[in-house]
């Protein structure tokens, strides 16, 4: 950003933290942009004259007498059709080599939808895997993490999601992403052939860590413009939220804060719900679904990082290695898709819910069985019957390689009831099991 | 008039130097390039006001000029508010333009066009005070009663009544002398500050009247009354806001107020969408008929989520006055708790528990209080019946929030996540869960009168034999199933077959989503009958098989219309299959 005229200029910084700084000056505005020392920065706080700015790329260096430049605005994106295929830094800058973008300039970070201008959503997103379409339905204008420890493969299955997916659009918002995984997807979605429709704001690990504060927001106002002049589905990934929330904590923390749980800032909730509200379905056909990573520690989920976000989110999915099969797949017990009593029943066949919950019970008391077996205990034959079943129902219709539709998921679980249970222990309403109990 | 200059801005909180008096809670407008942004004084240090502001401050500037208003935040009170989806500020959502919430936008809760047909209950020379029906508009099905306004504090001699006929809100309805023979014209509206309870009434006696809600494990376990408060705590994905608007669509309630508070849009619009279809089963109208949405969901200005719950109440405590009975259910308060910590953190307050303001357990409790059944100055009966969820931090019920509430409201329903992650809907958890009305001796009077005279002490039988199929679980978890007698797993299933029939209910089923208390109590009696009866087995493992074959017949029992050939018929194999194993 260059300077321009008429702007006025301060040299005299008062304080400067790890994140932050604070310069005597008047007439600046609240969460205006500026740059300190050729470095961009936004007002967090203004105490008479003394205005404190966040400095996205760090302090280091920062003398007190950097010249701070104030732009009177806050931060912007150009948007247009020329977004698409391109990748930006988190201040929405080109890093693939290409032009500038021309278009009309939005603050990011912009109001949010008044809810009596919302549709309800109810139109549901296949992705072939049944951990997703048979368990936990996903829905346009639908919010949902994947909740993952470091070591699953969640940036892969999201990958794979997006690309399944149905979408106009797919944004991605990488914060502290690993440079291999930046790569991964951008790899991923140069050999499907859909990197036109693709919108990348992307902050690495190489990138300092206060600037990733501004991605989501850069990707949010992009898929804004998408949806809602475009009419368009648009899909956005967000990877990873954790990383995002300790860039949050940093700044509360330089700023004196108390912190709340987790060294967590008190505002963690309104934070995030500012962003992953911006999930929405309007009534026009445009959408916003947001697909975010909430990395966890050793599956700690009263961390108030995931804590917060689950309160806020659609549900969760979870990824789980079944060893018994030796494959990832969706964790049926702990995943859920908030949302999914909107489609299921209704788009998909009307047997979906009972089956499902018929089958997620089954798998239960085949956990219960397991349980059993590792405490030495005899299994009764139900017992026995109830984990052939887990592991068929594993590897034919919940493993993450298997891409088949709804129809065709259902079909093989209700194979799989007569395969080893009678009537009375499928209990499922009889007006289904005569159409579809085939044995007797 | 006072007026001030924006000296300092963190986040929301702005600070402001004052040139005159300011009281606490007053609410000011800072202007911003001709757009006026609602805010309340929180806290006043010598000249400067510490204000919250009720939208975004971004772009505001130190210099900018600011006017009070010398009132506290107060709702508009008069007819036209059912049906009506109201923000936390009792902005009409319905009127504000585009698509996008536009700052410093403040529409009227009110319609003042519209006419009613107003009907006089007073007639000159009746002496009224606060509270007292002066006529009555029919409001959809409501018969919306024009009170003397709660700001008068005296005694007032009608002075006289407009007749019969069709009149705006803003028309005088009536006019009023006191005592000191002035003139007081009074029309169809009336404000109220939020937080200040309204109490124009005559007593609020102990609760009695059970409220039915159509969920089992509530109104049979632990039942909800007319007037009463409880919170449902429970972990997300736990299902509070399935269960509480659940309760919503069923409940006997004359009216409905949700107050949506810092939770999700898209569940707001489900109710947007859904209550203008649902039928009301008691009115045969549609549930928007007799519901009001305030909401302030999580991406709403944090500072108007506080003002939401209070903004709820006072509407409620408006209509409660009319003499109806109104639910109010608000969702979820933690995340109103959650605001009050943000702004003491900004104010630098020391903090408490979690960083909660230490005030909160008084804040909690001065709220749940202004719930109550009452009996107004005319001896008719009103009610508010107040219902909470709360977000517990990790699902850990020992934070400030949970704890606070806990010590505020009577009952309790606890929503566990082991039942929810074996999809035990609703995940009410029946041991740790609890109503204190079912201790007090005239709602047990009223159980019994009016349910069936044994039925309190059927409901403690009940939950005596799941704690005791709980305890004998834990033993064959430990010992194995062949490790224990026999009579453990009879034990065991048998509380099995009261958790499944009695308190699992599926939400989303035309017939099970609601059970009347008669179909209740019919089914407890069933399903006790049985677990009263011995059964012989001769092995372990003949005992699932067996439950589960009752199980099912119950199931399919709960999916169908009540007492019809089907439910009969099913009821008649049931019996023949507990004859089955009956000892002689």
């Amino acid at each position: 950003m260059e300077t321009q005229a008429f702007q006025k200029i301060y040299t005299k910084l008062t304080q400067i933290t790890k994140a932050t700084c604070s310069v005597q000056a008047t007439g600046v505005g609240n969460e205006e942009l500026a740059t300190v020392a050729g470095r961009l920065a936004q007002v967090v706080k203004i105490v008479g004259d003394n205005v404190t700015l966040q400095i996205f790329a760090g302090t280091e260096g920062i003398g007190t007498d950097a010249e701070v430049v104030f732009f009177g605005k806050a931060p912007t994106l150009k948007v247009s059709d020329e977004l698409g295929g391109r990748f930006f830094n988190a201040y929405g800058e080109p890093i693939d080599g290409g032009p500038e973008i021309e278009g009309k300039e939005v603050e990011i970070g912009g109001p949010s939808v008044n809810p009596v201008r919302r549709k309800q959503p109810s139109e549901l997103i296949a992705t072939g895997i049944a951990g997703i379409d048979l368990n936990n339905t996903l829905v346009t204008g639908q919010k949902i993490p994947f909740f993952a420890d470091p070591d699953q493969p969640y940036n892969e299955v999201m990958a794979m999601v997006a690309l399944r997916a149905q979408s106009d659009k797919i944004i991605l918002g990488g914060m502290g992403l690993s440079n291999d995984d930046y790569l991964l997807y951008k790899n991923t979605f140069e050999n499907a052939g859909v990197i036109d429709r693709i919108v990348s704001f992307v902050n690495t690990t190489e990138n300092p860590t206060v600037e990733r504060l501004l991605v989501p927001d850069m990707a949010l106002t992009a898929a804004e413009y998408f949806a809602l002049e475009k009419h368009e589905k648009v899909l956005v990934l967000l990877t990873d939220m954790t990383l995002y929330c300790d860039a949050l904590s940093i700044v509360s923390n330089r700023m004196d804060q108390i912190p709340s749980k987790d060294s967590m800032p008190g505002s963690l909730y309104s934070d995030l719900a500012k962003l992953y509200e911006k999930a929405v379905q309007f009534p026009d056909g445009g959408s916003i679904t947001i697909i975010a990573v909430t990395t966890l520690s050793g599956g700690d989920i009263t961390h108030a990082i995931p804590d917060n976000t689950g309160y806020i989110t659609e549900g969760q999915l979870f990824l789980k290695r079944d060893t018994d099969i030796g494959k990832v797949i969706v964790d049926p017990f702990r995943s859920l898709s908030r949302l999914k009593q909107l489609v299921i029943g209704k788009k998909t066949r009307e047997d979906h819910p009972q089956v499902m919950n018929t089958a997620v019970r089954l798998y239960a008391d085949a956990a219960n069985a397991k349980t059993k077996l590792e405490n030495g205990f005899d299994l009764s034959d139900y017992d026995i019957r109830v984990l052939d079943f887990a592991k068929e129902y594993s590897e034919q219709i919940l493993a993450i390689d298997v891409n088949i539709s709804t129809d065709e998921m259902l079909d093989r679980t209700w194979a799989l009831f007569q395969k080893y249970f009678n009537r009375a222990e499928i209990g499922i309403k009889d007006e289904f099991m005569s159409l579809y109990w085939k044995k007797e | 008039m006072t007026t001030g200059i924006v000296k300092g801005i963190i986040s929301n909180l702005v600070q402001v130097e004052v040139s005159g008096p300011v009281s606490q809670n007053e609410i000011c407008y800072i202007i911003q390039g001709g757009v006026k942004l609602m805010a309340e004084v929180i806290k006043v240090v010598g000249n400067v006001a510490n204000t919250q502001v009720f939208e975004s401050t971004r772009g505001l500037k130190p210099g900018d000029q600011v006017e009070f208003t010398n009132h506290m935040l107060e709702v508009k009170l008069g007819p036209g508010m059912l049906s009506k989806n109201f923000d936390g500020l009792q902005g009409d959502l319905n009127k504000r333009e585009g698509v996008y919430l536009t700052r410093g936008e403040y529409t009227d809760p009110l319609d003042e066009d519209s006419l009613w047909k107003f009907t006089p209950i007073a007639k000159a020379g009746d002496k009224v005070s606060a509270g007292d029906w002066l006529g009555s508009v029919p409001e959809n099905w409501v018969n919306h009663k024009i009170m003397v306004p709660f700001v008068m504090e005296d005694e007032y001699t009608v002075k006289s009544v407009v007749p019969e006929g069709e009149y705006k809100i803003t028309d005088t309805i009536a006019v009023l002398t006191d005592n000191d023979g002035k003139d007081i014209p009074v029309n169809m509206i009336q404000k109220w500050p939020v937080k200040i309870p309204i109490t124009a009434y005559k007593e609020k006696p102990r609760p009695f009247k059970l409220l039915e809600t159509g969920v089992r494990t509530m109104d049979t376990l632990n039942p909800m009354v007319e007037g009463g408060t409880g919170f449902i705590p429970g972990p997300f994905g736990a299902g509070k806001t399935v269960l509480q608007h659940s309760i919503s669509k069923n409940a006997e309630a004359d009216m409905i107020i949700m107050a949506a508070c810092g939770e999700r849009a898209n569940e707001v619009v489900e109710l947007f969408v859904e209550f203008p279809e649902l039928d009301d089963p008691r009115t045969g109208r549609k549930l928007m008929e007799r519901t009001i949405i305030v909401c302030n969901t999580s991406n709403m200005p944090v500072a108007a989520r506080e003002a939401s719950v209070y903004t709820a109440m006072t509407i409620a405590e408006y209509y409660r006055n009319m003499g109806l009975k109104v639910l109010l259910l608000a969702d979820s308060t933690s995340r109103w708790a959650q605001a009050l910590r943000e702004m003491s953190n900004r104010m630098e307050e020391l903090p408490g528990p979690d960083a909660f303001p230490m005030d909160l357990p008084a804040i909690i409790s001065n709220f749940y209080a202004r719930a109550g059944f009452v009996y107004l100055n005319n001896g008719a009966t009103g009610s508010i019946t107040f219902i909470g969820t709360v977000s517990p931090a990790g699902g850990n019920l020992k934070e400030p929030v949970t704890e606070s509430t806990k010590k505020a409201a009577r009952c309790f329903y606890a929503l566990s996540q082991a039942r929810a992650d074996s999809k035990r809907y609703p995940a009410v958890d029946p041991i740790d869960s609890y109503s204190k009305y079912l201790e007090y001796p005239e709602v047990i009077e009223y159980l019994n009168t009016n349910v069936n005279p044994h039925w309190v002490v059927d409901v403690n039988h009940t939950k005596d034999i799941i704690l005791r199929g709980k305890e004998a679980q834990e033993q064959i978890n430990i010992l194995g199933d062949d490790g224990v007698p026999l009579g453990y797993h009879d034990k065991y299933w048998k509380s099995e077959l009261i958790d499944r029939v009695i308190l699992q209910q599926d939400g989303f089923d035309k017939v099970d989503q609601s059970t009347p208390m008669n179909r209740q109590q019919y089914m407890l009696e069933l399903i006790l009958e049985i677990c009263n009866t011995n059964f012989v087995f001769e092995s372990f493992e003949e005992v699932m098989p067996y439950f589960t074959r009752l199980i099912n017949i119950c199931k399919q029992m709960n999916y169908t219309e009540f007492q019809t050939a089907e439910f009969n018929n099913y009821e008649a194999e049931l019996r023949k299959i507990v004859e089955e194993r009956r000892a002689k």
